[in-house]
């Protein structure tokens, strides 16, 4: 849903989801979501709760995100002049980018010669780990809540109390020879 | 100002070097004070648990520099609470490397044969103990098929840990909740402080001031508990040695902090770091291939898809440490698990056209994380390294409340390391993608750079004092009394795990920090057991303590050498 007037928390949010989409994209929560780009099944890095992630002040960025995404979407127009895109100016830059102009733009972003390229590097780490490892919930609270991320990537679930225990972890056997040069210790001679 | 407390030895940070020298000082009657920048966790303190704020972000360190970012420990037990304990010694060959000097980098009291009995020490005291295929994960298992399919020989890893405890949780990196690792938490610390040494968590030293007697004034400011950006208070304890040992990320950096009030630092402060050649590849295994290949399967029917489960590195390949081949051409290949979060992020996939790091493709790599199965080189870099101007307090600009801080070093790898790294890589790919078993990409240095978990030589030993701040019995030149006896004194890339060198090379100090002790007038004796009160490592190490006591005459094996 587009709002009529977006106020600046809005424009916040938007922007600061399409950038975790594009790290870890996802598929829109509803059809008119401008967020999230959808171009990925599954829930991706917003569904996973980035955003939650980003203001949490353990994050560092809680206070910080409106003048993020103002500066990304300043970067954002200035890709589409650059670019010959034209925007629907109703709606954030960032956001009114499509995925494959967002994703150009992230790269330059991060580049190794680019002077800002810290910040957004750290966001992008944030956002991943929002999807991977759910770092703004406890670990078993994101597991209660079915949590995108982690059963994306096939996160095994803990034992009953919350802690994980594998019994079988070997394949045993001698699947190679040692090195003849072992020292007996077992390290290199 | 006046200091209000005295000390004999302050050591800075609790990791291998500042545990194991700690014990032996206030074994010896010297009184210790250890002061440790991160908190004091131990046992069930150790969370299963992602969340931002438990043990998992309140450990560790992740400091991002420029082209290299270091990985460490931030709590008591330093990098030893937080390491995958692969303990191997270092092969011969390390320590005659030349690096970028022209000559041997290693002073030349200390050659494999020289360190081999203080290796046993450490053995003896953590202990170190060599694995069976019986006890290695799926994911080693595999590795070590592979690389047999490949034509290469493949170990099970010396380790510290007790593999009767341990669950196969692969939450290392957390802290080990079952105790099973032997991390210094459960030897050298408790015996240090059995014996009268005093651990001070939250306390982070700044910088050191030279007193009127010789001895230094050591700085420190203290922590909040929760958020590490906060200080709390500050102070000041005088002591007669310091021992810096706040890891090879940070010890320089408190030492050119301190260069306004100590005097000039030697040239080799800061320099010549070395990220110990780390290179990280990740293979995703074809389960079916995976099958097929090798015949192997889990009870359940599955033939992989095991990532999760084990405890770090269970098994290297050592065919390429062969001593006869060139520097910069000999690496060790290690696998390892990495747990999600900052083990995804480097992973890339195979798409030469747009973004590999990130996006649609890699979020499909993601959903086969289970049957990821990660390569770890160590290869032989050039110790390019290079620390700026410090930061105004501890050894980066932190960022988030724990974890993640800037740092100001600067790494730009030389063509001997790219080679390196290539080659490594290359070799990777071979084993890995043979027959089809997985495809294979290296992770992406273009987001933070070099990625290293074990910093070196920031601080170096050496006998040349142009290209070494130590000499080799880690005095800091021109600063008598100060030792650094962490990873920044090791003077090069090991071409393996580097936690058992650090912690021999601190044991083989020890007896030149009593020496300089005593001559600064604190009554110390050197010569205590193993934390467990075993003696075999003392009794092979009597004569070459003796030596580096200044007491040749005095070495009684099995005794305490006199006071
Ligand atoms: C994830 C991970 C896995 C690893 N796995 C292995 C492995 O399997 N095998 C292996 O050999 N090595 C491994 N390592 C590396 C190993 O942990 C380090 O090489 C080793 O701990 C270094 O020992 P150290 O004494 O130099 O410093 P550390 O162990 O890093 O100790 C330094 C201590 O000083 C403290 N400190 C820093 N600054 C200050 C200050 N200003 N004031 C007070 N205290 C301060 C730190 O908090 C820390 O506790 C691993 C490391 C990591 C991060």
């Amino acid at each position: 849903m587009t709002p009529e007037k977006w106020t600046v928390e809005q424009i916040t949010t938007t922007t600061m989801e399409a950038f975790a989409d594009t790290i870890v994209p996802g598929e829109k929560r509803s059809p008119d979501d401008l967020a999230v780009a959808g171009v990925a099944s599954g829930g991706g890095a917003v569904a996973s709760g980035a955003l939650e992630l980003l203001s949490d002040p353990a994050s560092g960025f809680a206070t910080a995100l409106e003048a993020l995404a103002g500066l990304l979407n300043d970067h954002a127009g200035r890709f589409a002049l650059e670019h010959g895109r034209e925007l629907d100016d109703a709606v954030p830059a960032f956001v009114a980018l499509p995925y494959a102009d967002r994703a150009a733009l992230m790269l330059r972003l991060t580049a190794p010669d680019n002077g800002e390229r810290d910040g957004w590097v750290a966001l992008a780490m944030l956002s991943n780990m929002a999807f991977d490892t759910a770092a703004h919930l406890h670990t078993a609270d994101a597991f209660a809540r079915e949590h995108p991320g982690l059963s994306i990537i096939g996160y095994a679930r803990p034992d009953t109390d919350g802690l994980w225990r594998f019994r079988d972890h070997s394949y045993g056997g001698t699947p190679a020879a040692t090195h003849p040069d072992t020292s007996p210790s077992g390290s290199p001679a | 100002m006046t200091s209000m407390e005295r000390t004999d030895v302050l050591v800075i940070g609790s990791g291998f070097g500042g545990a194991v020298t700690a014990y032996h000082l206030a074994a010896g009657g010297a009184k210790v004070v250890v002061l440790e920048r991160g908190p004091w966790l131990q046992g069930t303190d150790f969370d299963h648990d992602f969340k931002l704020g438990s043990s998992y972000t309140r450990v560790f360190d992740f400091v991002v520099g420029d082209g290299m970012s270091l990985l460490s420990g931030n709590c008591v037990g330093g990098g030893s609470v937080v390491y995958f304990a692969a303990m191997p010694r270092a092969p011969r060959f390390a320590f005659e490397r030349h690096g970028g000097i022209g000559r041997r980098m290693w002073p030349a009291a200390i050659t494999r044969d020289s360190l081999d009995p203080w290796y046993d020490r450490v053995c003896e005291a953590l202990p170190v103990t060599r694995q069976t295929w019986d006890d290695v994960s799926y994911a080693g298992g595999l590795f070590g098929a592979a690389c047999s399919h490949a034509g290469r020989t493949a170990n099970p890893v010396p380790i510290a840990i007790d593999t009767t405890l341990c669950t196969n949780c692969n939450w290392m990196m957390a802290g080990c909740r079952f105790d099973a690792k032997r991390s210094l938490l459960l030897n050298y610390l408790p015996a240090a402080v059995a014996h009268g040494a005093e651990i001070r968590p939250l306390h982070e030293v700044q910088r050191l001031a030279r007193n009127e007697d010789g001895g230094y004034r050591v700085h420190y400011d203290t922590i909040d508990a929760e958020d590490y950006r906060i200080t709390t208070g500050s102070g000041t304890i005088d002591a007669a040695i310091v021992v810096l040992a706040a890891g090879a990320g940070a010890t320089p950096t408190i030492l050119q902090r301190s260069e306004a009030t100590l005097g000039p630092m030697p040239h080799a402060v800061g320099r010549y770091f070395s990220g110990n050649g780390e290179r990280l590849n990740t293979a995703v295994i074809d389960e079916d291939r995976a099958g097929e290949l090798f015949d192997l399967s889990r009870p359940d029917g599955r033939v992989y898809a095991a990532n999760q489960i084990g405890r770090g590195p269970a098994v290297a390949s050592w065919d390429d440490l062969d001593g006869t081949r060139p520097e910069y051409s000999r690496f060790s290949l290690e696998q390892l698990y990495f747990p999600p979060g900052l083990g995804t992020i480097l992973a890339q996939t195979p798409d030469p056209t747009g973004a590999t790091w990130f996006g649609p493709k890699k979020k499909e790599l993601l959903r086969r994380w289970p049957s990821w199965l990660t390569i770890f080189a160590m290869t032989e870099d050039d110790n390019e390294g290079v620390f700026g101007a410090p930061p105004p307090t501890g050894n980066a600009y932190r960022i988030s409340q724990q974890m993640l801080g800037r740092g100001t070093i600067s790494y730009r790898p030389t063509a001997n390391t790219l080679r390196g790294w290539a080659q490594s890589d290359a070799e990777i790919k071979r084993i890995m993608e043979k027959d089809g078993l997985s495809t294979v990409m290296p992770w992406t240095n273009d987001v933070v750079g070099a990625y290293t978990v074990h910093p070196l030589a920031s601080c170096r030993l050496g006998d040349d004092p142009a290209t070494s701040a130590l000499d080799d019995r880690h005095e800091l030149r021109g600063h008598p009394g100060i030792f650094v006896t962490d990873g920044s004194a090791v003077p090069g890339a090991l071409t393996v795990n580097p936690a058992l060198t650090i912690a021999a090379l601190a044991e083989r100090a020890v007896p030149g920090i009593v020496r300089a002790a005593r001559e600064r007038g604190v009554p110390v004796t050197y010569g205590a057991p193993s934390p467990d009160g075993a003696t075999s490592g003392r009794t092979a190490t009597a004569s070459s303590a003796a030596l580096l006591l200044g007491e040749t005459g005095s070495a009684r094996p099995g005794g305490h050498v006199a006071g």
